[in-house]
């Protein structure tokens, strides 16, 4: 029998397993929708803005660890998704996304709702299609799943012309391909291993540098097993939290440019960095010339433009973390002996040391305005035996929850990293929720970032996905008045946000539940009642405004030198009390 | 051990007119034959600041895939990185760096000259002296194709300027390795599994 397109579309999602689709339609599209809507096994959920759609899918995926999929229509709906495709190429998360396209026939012609989708999406994917005959479609479809999810992962796009999805044709689903340009290399070089693990036997004051990719390939029990063996701590970067169990003793816990004082002075000072899955980002490594200048490197990762790309290596393996660390932990069992931890004990001692001189820390007065380091702590610890999936927004309130959640797990964490997407936390969390309908999904969002994607409310409310975004709320770009405190003497050109929503009234609004946490001693029970209930929450808490987010290092910096408290000119400036708004905010933290 | 560690690209990425204290290198790119692929390499140089003084293209002995000969400049870590990015390409089947090895380069250009009657005979002269063929000819020109080496291209060139170029056209180099470079790939290229 033969098949149109749209039904070819749908039984290859079927065939991939796909159960969530994340959709918005329109008229190139609608084919396929109306296929969509007549069967069962695939959950279609429309959303409200396409780039909700796109971080959804990224949410889906970075929580299960299977690709997120995503279908628009032409012209705007691609356009729009284009933020989460940017986003998910950064962060190597696995999606696959569908645009609808003018017929074949019209392609070029400045047709209505017509987009360049393979020129629009060619620099944010990692490979992407245009579908040009319905007798392809089964393939590319096969292959969009099997180079988005292979290798290291990313996006990938499938442009699908509005006749390719009407015409008919025999429906046949490889049961596997293979594309002769596209060989990812799984398997470490085994003399390359062997010199890492001399190299980690011998060495006095080794740190272990991770990142995302110990999450996607699974690494995390191997990676525990490598720093427990060897007596190694380990410093994870925004994307790794939850990689390695953050109470774990040998969590440093985040390092970069808000990461813990002492995660930052031990790499500095370590004499060998293995770095796992982690690309030497600039947010990482602060000023290149000075990452690490007394240590030998040791570089794992998959992809190999990422080694040597920033940082001089002496050790490259390139591979999946996980089979080359198993292979690394194998060659080190037959060595190991007490010696490395005696080796080591100073190293560790020097590290305690940095931890007690300089830990995280914030003051919180009972009757003072909310700190915003207490309301993500005590979220945290009121909630942390439920194993949650945070999510965060991009801004202050997203470094400190990478500071203060101690994640025991991968695949808790879902954060916008290397694009650094305002409005991303909170589609984000949706996608998780849809995976995971059983579990708490929380969101840390900024009340900047927040608003740009909060016509996702209606989503939520109508697919049931009761997940609770506590807004912390200070009425600015906090991240950005941060850096014009530091570095523009105080004056804060557009962020200060003057009016921001009530959020508890857009809540109610779209029928979610909306709660306000307005006192340090309100904090506790409002969080309470919000995970009480099973709809969707927002929690708004407003906080002291002007608080900023240490440790830090200025972009460019070395990573040794810290800013660990607001310098004592800027003490001045920090009269809290009643919010300071309109006017007189020129007038209470200009120099 | 202690000091500075070398950053991997020591200086910000240079979009067109690369220093020249970079070395030169010419790279065979060994691609699928079909639409995009052009630009999609483009847009890795143009993308990740790498520069390209010239890029040729056309199909190779198998007509599914075409042979790029690209040449850029850049330090070892830059042509590094070049050639780890080209590869990363999912449409880019084998990339071989000939500087690496032993290798012969060629390039034809077209060059129409405007000749007075007197400069006819030295316009031949010099199309002579280089083994270059007159290709076309009208009453006030002459069109020479001249193929060579960069050197030769320019020596030729700078002859026939005074007489009069109109036009020119040049190819971009290809280059090729002396030694045989095991062919890239006998597999078909896309294998799809019941
Ligand atoms: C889409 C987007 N636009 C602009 C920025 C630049 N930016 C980074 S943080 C930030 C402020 C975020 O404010 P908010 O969400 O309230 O978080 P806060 O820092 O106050 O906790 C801005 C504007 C960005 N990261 N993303
Ligand atoms: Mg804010």
């Amino acid at each position: 029998m033969k098949l149109t397109g749209a039904e070819i579309f749908v039984e290859c999602l079927k065939r991939e397993g796909v159960k969530t689709l994340f959709a918005l339609p329109g008229g190139v599209v609608l084919k396929i929708f109306d296929i969509l809507h007549q069967q069962k096994d695939i959950d279609v959920i429309l959303t409200r803005h396409e780039q909700g759609a796109g971080h959804m899918a990224e949410g889906y995926a970075k929580a299960t660890g299977k690709p997120g999929v995503a279908l628009v229509t032409s012209g705007p709906g691609m356009s729009n998704i284009v933020t989460a495709l940017v986003d998910a190429s950064m962060d190597s998360v696995p999606l696959v996304c569908f645009s609808g396209q003018v017929s074949t026939s019209l392609i070029g012609n400045d047709a209505f709702q017509e987009a360049d989708n393979m020129g629009l999406s060619r620099p944010c994917t990692k490979y992407n299609f245009l579908v040009k005959d319905v007798n392809d479609l089964a393939v590319t479809i096969k292959e969009a799943f099997y180079v988005a999810t292979t290798g290291r992962p990313g996006p990938v796009l499938v442009d699908i012309p509005k006749d390719v999805s009407m015409n008919k044709t025999d429906f046949k689903y490889p049961g596997s391909v293979s594309i002769r340009g596209y060989n990812p290399t799984y398997d470490g070089n085994k003399w390359q291993i062997k010199q890492a693990a001399e190299a980690i036997a011998k060495a006095r004051k080794p740190i272990l540098y991770v990142g995302g990719g110990v999450v996607f390939s699974g690494a995390s029990e191997e990676l525990i097993e490598l720093a427990e063996m060897m007596n190694i701590p380990v410093d994870m970067t925004l994307m790794a939290l939850g990689a390695f169990p953050g109470e774990h003793p040998l969590s440093m816990g985040m390092m970069g440019m808000h990461g813990t004082y002492w995660a930052n002075m031990a790499v500095h000072y370590s004499d060998l960095v293995i770095a796992v899955g982690a690309r030497f980002d600039d947010r990482v490594t602060g000023k290149v010339s000075e990452f690490c200048p007394h240590a030998k490197v040791i570089h794992i990762d998959i992809d190999p433009t990422s080694i040597r790309k920033n940082v001089n290596v002496d050790i490259p393996i390139v591979g999946d973390c996980k089979r080359v660390l198993r292979e690394l932990n194998q060659i080190l069992r037959a060595t190991v002996n007490g010696e490395q931890k005696e080796l080591r004990k100073p190293w560790l001692d020097q590290i305690h040391e940095w931890q007690r001189a300089h830990p995280l820390t914030y003051e919180q007065d009972s009757n003072g305005p909310i700190k915003p380091q207490h309301v993500i702590k005590r979220l945290y610890e009121l909630t942390k035996d439920r194993d949650p999936i945070v999510s965060t927004d991009v801004g202050q309130h997203q470094m400190w929850a990478a500071q203060y959640f101690k994640l025991t797990k991968p695949r808790r964490w879902l954060t916008s990293g290397g694009l650094g997407t305002m409005g991303f936390g909170f589609p984000a969390a949706m996608g998780a929720q849809a995976a995971f309908p059983g579990r708490l999904v929380l969101c840390v969002a900024g009340d900047g970032s927040v608003q740009m994607n909060t016509q996702e409310l209606a989503t939520a409310v109508v697919n049931k996905l009761p997940v609770k975004v506590v807004i912390i709320n200070n009425r600015y770009h906090g991240m950005v008045r941060q850096w014009q405190d530091l570095f523009y003497e105080g004056r804060y050109a557009s962020s200060y946000l003057d009016v921001v929503p009530d959020f508890v009234k857009l809540a109610e609004a779209y029928g979610a539940v909306g709660l306000r946490a307005a006192k340090v001693s309100e904090i506790d029970d409002v969080i309470q009642e919000a995970l009480a209930v099973d709809r969707p929450v927002f929690v708004d808490v407003p906080v002291d405004q002007y608080e900023n987010c240490y440790p830090m290092i200025p972009a460019g910096g070395c990573n040794h030198e810290m800013i660990l408290a607001d310098p004592p000119e800027l003490k001045k400036k920090q009269v809290v009390g009643t919010p300071v708004v309109g006017e007189d905010k020129d007038t209470v933290l200009t120099a | 051990m202690a000091g500075a560690r070398t950053p991997a690209i020591s200086h910000t990425p240079f979009a067109i007119g690369s220093p020249l204290i970079f070395m030169e290198h010419i790279i065979s790119v060994l691609v699928e034959n079909k639409f995009g692929v052009l630009s999609r390499v483009a847009g890795l140089f143009s993308g990740r600041g790498f520069n390209i003084e010239s890029l040729s293209v056309a199909p190779s002995l198998d007509p599914s895939m075409s042979m790029m000969t690209i040449v850029t400049r850049g330090d070892d870590r830059i042509i590094e990185q070049i050639v780890k990015q080209l590869n990363k390409l999912i449409d880019v089947i084998k990339v071989v760096d000939l500087n690496e090895n032993e290798f012969v380069e060629r390039e034809t250009a077209l060059i129409k000259v405007h000749t007075k009657p007197e400069d006819r005979a030295e316009a031949l002269r010099i199309a002579d002296i280089f083994r270059a063929n007159v290709v076309d000819s009208t009453p006030t020109t002459y069109t020479i194709e001249v193929a060579g080496d960069t050197k030769k291209m320019e020596a030729i060139i700078n002859l026939l300027q005074p007489l009069g170029i109109k036009e020119l056209v040049r190819t971009g180099r290809v280059a090729i390795a002396r030694e045989p470079i095991r062919p890239a790939t006998a597999q078909p290229k896309r294998i799809a599994k019941e």
